[in-house]
């Protein structure tokens, strides 16, 4: 009993049991939920598809975490900023006007990395608006929620532009001859970075230290305004990636559909790792189980046979579940009844 | 003795607001003045449009005040018309217990949101988003596809849509033929009107409205001086689910349509209306008069866009962000010179 | 139950994780008394007031409250307000954003016939009730239009005004000035006349000499006795909070300027900050303590962070070390060598979460940079001789901060800077809120460091004893602009004539 409540204690703990719990039930439910077979090369199966659809909420969440850290606010703008990110990286390729082509204007790596970097001038704007000028975080990026999506639909000319080109769509489903999907390598490439940022210098404790006292912070000699405004940066950029991602897997730019809801998903896979969403101390490594628990829990539904249209209602009763057990008030509760039960067997 | 009385900066940001709204209607006229913009009618257009989400930014004003802050709007309205559409069209039930559903619906909604926010304390932008999700869930179990009701369906509530209030012929505007088209208003837009007036005098005049504004300005500080904090957040929550379940209503009204994708992004449109309207998200300050504000230039952008004809509709999107980047940002200049006035 | 008594809790117990904040404590309050609760930091003064006001629940003990049957529990503030027990406590709990008028009758409003406010009434009255204190604001406008002063009357006029048979005032003049200081006293002096219980914490001993009539000592949570104010010399009574004789105090003498040395370390000319403090000149040598005088809000504080940069310096030149120095971040005055403990510890000091580790080393990873991380292993060695240098009450180096008492984080803030090894240190209102022991420690400590390590030390208190005893040469500030110097003998009276100013 006590070791399991020392278990319980474990940071990872929550996202760890919740991931357990979800590949349980389908064990349960469907064995072949685990199944891997290679067809074409490549591997199939639905925990690869898992690892391939929820590296864009993986590399969302490693900025989202910063954010939720340093400034006790999330960024909403990400969804946004990926479609915008996307609308960018096809335009550029593309060339302006065109919503359909197999010969690139620009070499690939060009508009990518474009795309990349509207995702970071997003994150700085949201940044400069945070750190500098005081403003709540959601409201800030309500801006950009509101704005990318459109100014991406503008670049776009209102229309769906398609890249048909055959590497355009390495990044987001396979490269030939390689078995995983690329954007598992994607998201560790980002996850290791930023990962390696956070450990070897020291970032992690300058975040903790603003997301927790900003004024403090700054007397102890820390920039809190510029730490502030790299995790933003740091976010955006995350969010870029994601686009490029997204855009590479349907080889087009979908201003409409890119990205949508994903800022949700991947501020719930933030707080489903055990992070406060009250900013302060965080836990990468919680956020990034949180992001694949969420794609799995997306993934059992669709097997389930729940449409797409219909699984947020189970999401959301998952969501107020975990958010429920991990209450502060509740846990005060049930202890409190524990004791008084206890109390009640004492008397007997 | 009279003490003369300062300008405090949240009346100057409702002021600016005001000013801004009359400024871009009149820029309007002059621009599309062959288009008929300067018609009284289209004013009225911009009320009837937005009837719904006057009184949903109502609700949202309040729990803003609170420092909360409730994004399922947007889907509870997209909930309460599928499913007003969907029982009088196929279940054939009468537009008053149906009316009276979705209403009970709202409270239930809120009431269970209200909980978790006030009572377990966990934030309400998880508590709501989660809300989020589940409305729009619903709606699609209840029906996946889109669905619209007719006069056939139910004569009543088609009545409703159609009922309209015709204003003094003065107001008009003589057409073409040399008549006078006598310029009217929807019931809806009387319900938002008193719903407004309701919220602004509830804010105002009674215990709960200030009880509101102080959870909203000091949550330690109001708990200390003996007040009910968790009733007060969870109170707010109800009164947010209700007016949208009233906006719902006025919405189907409005588009007498149901389907998965209406009403997307309307908490946006809401707390954006709020936002511009001088209310902060920190909680503690703002009007719903500012709100209604806010509201209508939300409003006005979309027309001006509109009657463009050639703009694309997300200019109105980027217009509104515009707007939005500016206040936030006017909001944040007049909390920082006020902080270093302080000092 | 005697009829004179209000309130009577026996064998008090509340612990939170780790912690035993009180144990069988006691306490009793008669009417018409004024009652302090005395005792260390840490000592469970704020904790057996908050059991008493429904802020937190007991674990075991019985509180009695006159007029009420057998014991009582309250489970928040608004039941111990229904029962007449009212506080003030020490952060100013009020809403920033309403009206004082409000403030003053928020969860009380006059009604109107329907039901309504009655903005009116309530106007009118919140003017009577402040003009009764001699404060003549505009009670329709927003609080936080207000100084910390004034909204601390107002927290005292609201739980005055609700006929309320037990007043708590929770250190509730640190932000007040003599003149205030002196209103509250009358107030609580008709309150007494009328036959209101108070219970008064402070940690100004003067002030209990001048108001109180009883006096309750709390030790580490546990009871340590009561008495009266007449049968206890300050002496004693010192005694009795920290459980020794204490001559301490005594023992600490200057020890002359002998180890000054001629090298300026510091020398500002002409700097400001608008709208916070007027052009200054500062001048510090090598291995001196100076002090800073004046009244609170005189400047003392905001000279400070001028020359260090919390507030950049808008004009005048600083030199350090015989270099010029443009400072445009507290990162520019910790990478020339100083080092800040600032007054307000809570909002500028600790890194509440994080631990005693983490909030030692923090200076010292920004002065090197973030890029430069300091080892793990070179970490703890650095946290655990400052634990064990200052005796830091800690149960380990990876406690987080917000889990130890006043002087302890106060002691880790000062390991942060001690760690950078500075040049040049200000100690702003190091002592405040802090217990006796501690004091005199930071007192020695400031000596030591100036004496030992040639350290230039500026020293900031509100009780001029302590200056007199650390400082060779003191600043005297008045309405935010330097008014002079002192040096040489300096008495009390001779240090409090140069702050009121005149002749």
């Amino acid at each position: 009993m006590e070791n399991f409540k020392k278990l319980t204690k474990q940071p990872l703990f929550l996202p760890i049991f919740c991931m357990i719990l979800v590949l349980l039930i389908n064990l349960i439910k469907s064995p072949a939920f685990f199944s891997i077979s290679i067809n074409n090369g490549v591997l199939y199966g639905r925990l690869i598809d898992i690892l391939n659809r929820g590296s864009e909420i993986a590399i969302l969440a490693v900025g989202q975490t910063l954010v939720v850290a340093v400034s006790a606010g999330t960024d909403i703008s990400v969804g946004s900023v990926m479609s915008l990110s996307a609308c960018s990286c096809c335009m550029l390729l593309a060339g302006y006007g065109n919503n359909s082509v197999s010969v690139l204007a620009v070499p690939m790596i060009v508009g990518m990395l474009f795309g990349v970097l509207m995702g970071g001038v997003c994150g700085a704007f949201n940044g400069a608006l945070v750190a500098k000028l005081k403003i709540q975080p959601m409201v800030a990026t309500l801006i950009l929620f509101t704005a990318a999506r459109a100014i991406g639909l503008l670049l776009c000319n209102n229309q769906i532009t398609y890249i048909r080109y055959e590497p355009y769509k390495y990044l987001g489903n396979f490269f030939p001859g390689c078995p995983i999907p690329t954007p598992l390598f994607v998201a560790i490439v980002v996850i290791l970075i930023v990962g390696i940022l956070l450990r070897k210098t020291a970032l992690g404790l300058y975040i903790q230290s603003v997301g927790i006292n900003g004024r403090a912070a700054r007397i102890s000699g820390i920039n809190s305004d510029v730490i502030c405004f790299i995790c933003y940066l740091v976010c955006g950029l995350c969010a870029g990636i994601a686009g490029i991602v997204a855009s590479s897997r349907i080889y087009s730019a979908d201003s409409n559909n890119i990205g949508l809801n994903y800022e949700l998903d991947a501020i719930l896979a933030v707080a489903l790792g055990g992070n406060s969403l009250g900013g302060g101390k965080f836990n990468l490594a919680g956020s990034i189980i949180g992001a694949y628990t969420i794609q799995a829990i997306t993934t059992t539904l669709l097997a389930m046979g729940v449409s797409t249209d219909k699984a947020p209602v189970f999401k959301a009763i998952i969501v107020i579940i975990i958010v429920v057990v991990q209450a502060p008030a509740f846990k005060a509760y049930m202890a409190a009844r524990k004791a008084q039960k206890a109390q009640v067997k004492e008397a007997a | 003795m009279k003490t003369k009385k300062k300008l405090d900066t949240n009346t100057v940001l409702i002021i600016i607001t005001i000013c801004l709204f009359i400024f871009m209607y009149a820029v309007g006229c002059v621009i599309y003045q062959d288009k008929g913009f300067g018609n009284f009618q289209t004013f009225l257009n911009v009320l009837i449009n937005n009837a719904g989400l006057i009184c949903v930014t109502c609700g949202m004003t309040c729990v803003m005040l609170t420092g909360g802050i409730d994004i399922s709007v947007g889907s509870v309205i997209a909930m309460d018309c599928m499913l007003l559409v969907f029982g009088m069209t196929e279940w054939h039930m009468g537009a008053v217990p149906m009316v009276i559903l979705v209403l009970v619906i709202g409270l239930i909604f809120g009431a269970v949101q209200g909980f978790l926010v006030g009572y377990l304390e966990i934030q309400p932008f998880i508590v709501t988003m989660a809300g989020m999700f589940f409305g729009r869930g619903m709606t699609a179990v209840i029906c996946s596809g889109q669905i619209s009701i007719t006069e056939a369906d139910n004569p009543l509530f088609y009545s409703w849509a159609n009922a309209k209030i015709n204003l003094p012929a003065f107001l008009g505007k003589v057409n073409k033929h040399g008549k006078v088209v006598v310029p009217y208003m929807r019931p809806t837009v009387v319900i938002a009107i008193v719903v407004l007036i309701l919220i602004f005098l509830m804010l105002k005049y009674t215990k709960f409205g200030r009880n509101l504004y102080a959870v909203g300005g000091n949550q330690t500080s109001a708990t200390m001086m003996g007040l009910n904090v968790k009733k007060t957040r969870m109170l707010s929550h109800i009164l947010s689910s209700f007016l949208c379940s009233i906006g719902g209503i006025l919405y189907c009204l409005n588009t007498m349509s149901g389907s998965v994708n209406q009403a997307k992004g309307l908490e946006m449109d809401a707390i954006a209306s709020a936002v511009i309207g001088g209310t902060l998200l920190t909680g503690g300050v703002g009007n719903v008069i500012g709100s209604l504000f806010g509201v209508l230039i939300n409003g006005t952008i979309t027309v001006l866009v509109n009657t463009n004809g050639k703009l694309l509709s997300s200019w109105a999107n980027i217009a509104t962000a515009a707007l939005l980047c500016i206040f936030i940002i006017l909001q944040s200049v007049f909390a920082l010179v006020k902080a270093r006035r302080n000092k | 139950m005697d009829e004179n008594l209000l309130i009577t809790m026996r064998d008090i117990s509340k612990s939170f994780p780790g912690v035993k904040a009180l144990d069988h404590a006691q306490f009793t309050l008669r009417k018409g008394e004024i009652h302090a609760l005395m005792g260390e930091n840490g000592a469970g003064k704020s904790t057996l007031i908050k059991v008493l006001t429904g802020v937190y629940s007991l674990d075991a003990g019985e509180i009695h409250v006159a007029g009420f049957d057998g014991p009582i529990i309250n489970h928040s503030t608004l039941e111990a307000q229904e029962k007449g027990i009212a506080t003030v406590y020490q952060e100013v709990n009020l809403c920033p954003n309403l009206t004082v008028a409000e403030n003053l009758f928020i969860g009380r409003e006059p009604k109107t016939k329907l039901g309504t406010i009655d903005w009116r009434t309530m106007n009118k009255r919140a003017k009577e009730i402040m003009d009764g204190l001699e404060i003549n604001i505009d009670v329709t406008i927003a609080l936080e239009n207000y100084s910390l002063a004034i909204q601390q009357m107002i927290a005292i006029a609201r739980a005055v005004d609700m006929d309320c048979k037990v007043l708590i005032l929770d250190e509730p003049t640190s932000s007040l000035d003599d003149n205030e200081v002196e209103k509250l006293f009358k107030v609580m002096r008709d309150l007494k006349a009328k036959g209101v219980g108070i219970i008064f914490v402070t940690h100004f001993l003067e002030q209990v000499y001048a108001v109180c009539d009883t006096i309750t000592v709390l030790r580490n949570g546990e009871f340590a006795g009561e008495y009266t104010v007449e049968e206890m010399p300050r002496v004693k009574l010192v005694a009795a909070m920290l459980g020794k004789d204490f001559d301490d105090l005594a023992s600490i003498k200057k020890e002359g300027a002998g180890h000054v040395s001629d090298e300026v370390v510091v020398d500002g000319k002409g700097l400001s900050h608008k709208g916070t403090i007027k052009p200054f000149d500062f001048e510090i040598r090598k291995g001196e303590v100076v002090g800073i005088t004046g009244l609170l809000g005189s400047g003392r504080s905001e000279m400070v962070r001028c020359i260090y940069g919390a507030d950049k310096a808008q004009t005048g030149t600083l030199k350090f070390k015989g270099n010029e120095l443009n400072i445009k971040e507290p990162l520019d005055a910790i990478k020339a060598g100083m080092g800040y403990l600032p007054d307000d510890r809570k909002a500028d000091g600790c890194i509440g979460d994080l631990s005693v580790r983490e909030n030692i080393i923090l200076a010292l990873q920004a002065r090197n940079g973030m890029f430069k991380k300091i080892p793990i292993s070179k970490q703890n060695e650095i946290a655990d001789k400052f634990i064990d240098m200052l005796q830091i009450k800690t149960a380990s180096r990876e406690t987080p901060i917000n889990q130890l008492s006043g002087g302890n984080q106060q002691k880790v803030i000062l390991a942060r800077w001690l760690c950078t090894h500075p040049d040049f240190l200000i100690l702003d209102e190091p002592t405040r809120g802090i217990d006796i022991g501690t004091k005199t420690e930071f007192q020695k400590l400031a000596l030591k460091f100036a004496e030992e390590e040639g350290m230039s030390i500026v020293f900031i208190s509100s009780e001029i004893e302590e200056m007199l005893r650390t400082c060779t040469r003191m600043y005297v500030m008045r309405d935010g602009a330097q008014v002079g110097e002192i040096s040489g003998e300096m008495t009390q009276e001779s240090v409090m004539s140069a702050i009121a100013g005149g002749v």
